[in-house]
């Protein structure tokens, strides 16, 4: 006889989550295939690193052990694009740097994720808006999931956004394609 | 060595340069065309020793631009700033000084890149950290109706 786990019926994706039966030697796993699917990827996020500037400092304190986003699968920043789901642009753009962005962005694999993260990667910045070399947001290069605000934002706030982006995964329609939009008559 | 020295040793180099005291260094202004065999004198004297230039900047102003230099002896630790300006400042011309102090070569290519500057003899006048037809963003004519809200 297998232990059933329990689900939280709080939780908002309630419905969604895989019933997970654990039996001696295995565990059986039941779910609709793209359910099961989402659920994998929210929960092994490789974050690519890009920290060009204050931010990255606190992206490290939310991976460092005191806040440590491994609790949500998030823990191997890779260095690498090709090995990464998601890249947090810690820290402004500027005209320079966005077609370095815009390349890393090409190479990472699909399915791929962008979180922007503190006030440069939203909006430009609070110092350097007004200014003839930074990009006024990095949504003007690449699009963009999830916005983290703040100056650089806490870890707390780093943490939030992953759980915002892995929401937004799981209603991803991975398998189904594209909603068909239903056109008025 | 005192400023007051210091003051009467650049007058010997070069009688016609304007030499003041500011608050924390003495200040030389020397005229453009002079500027290149002022700065050679006051390295290779042997009581200046000028070995070390700290710090080279730029400056824009209505009539003509600046271009700063900060010395210092390593040997005896006094300092001073020296001024040039260029006569024209839609197109400014000033003699390198990175075959002195070769610390100027890159400091040089910032200020060609940020105020246009351009420094005669110099063995490689490339932008520095913009790319070729951007225009000089640090000279207070220049306007970028894009990037820069004008409020």
């Amino acid at each position: 006889m297998g232990i059933k786990k329990k689900k939280d019926p709080n939780d908002p994706f309630y419905a969604e989550y895989p019933i997970v039966e654990s039996h001696e030697g295995g565990s059986i796993i039941l779910a609709n295939l793209e359910a099961l699917i989402n659920w994998s990827r929210k929960n092994s996020l490789w974050p690519l690193t890009f920290g060009t500037r204050c931010c990255a400092i606190e992206f490290m304190a939310a991976g460092a052990s005191r806040h440590d986003f491994a609790r949500f699968g998030a823990e191997v920043a890779r260095a690498t694009p090709r090995q990464a789901d998601v890249i947090f642009i810690s820290g402004s753009v500027s005209y320079k740097m966005a077609p370095v962005l815009k390349r890393l962005y090409d190479q990472m694999a699909d399915p791929k994720w962008v979180v922007a993260m503190g006030a440069c990667a939203i909006s430009g910045g609070p110092f350097f808006y007004n200014s003839y070399a930074i990009v006024k947001g990095a949504d003007h290069v690449i699009p963009v999931d999830v916005y983290i605000p703040g100056c650089p934002p806490r870890p707390e706030a780093i943490l939030f956004g992953i759980m915002q982006l892995q929401k937004k995964i799981m209603k991803e329609r991975s398998l189904r394609g594209k909603k068909e939009k239903k056109v008025q008559p | 060595m005192s400023n007051e020295e210091l003051k009467n040793k650049i007058l010997a180099i070069c009688p016609d340069a304007e030499v003041t005291e500011g608050k924390q260094f003495l200040n030389a202004r020397v005229p453009g065309n002079k500027l290149h065999e002022v700065a050679l004198k006051l390295r290779d004297s042997k009581d200046l020793a000028f070995d070390y230039l700290t710090c080279l900047t730029g400056a824009d102003f209505p009539e003509y631009m600046t271009v700063i230099y900060h010395l210092e002896s390593t040997l005896y630790r006094h300092m001073m700033v020296l001024r040039a300006n260029t006569a024209d400042r839609e197109n400014p011309v000033l003699d390198t000084v990175s075959d002195i102090w070769a610390t100027a070569d890159f400091h040089e290519r910032e200020v060609y890149d940020l105020l246009g500057v351009r420094f005669a003899n110099h063995p490689d006048l490339r932008r520095l950290l913009l790319w070729e037809g951007w225009g000089y963003p640090l000279r207070k004519d220049y306007v970028d109706e894009v990037r820069i809200v004008d409020r």
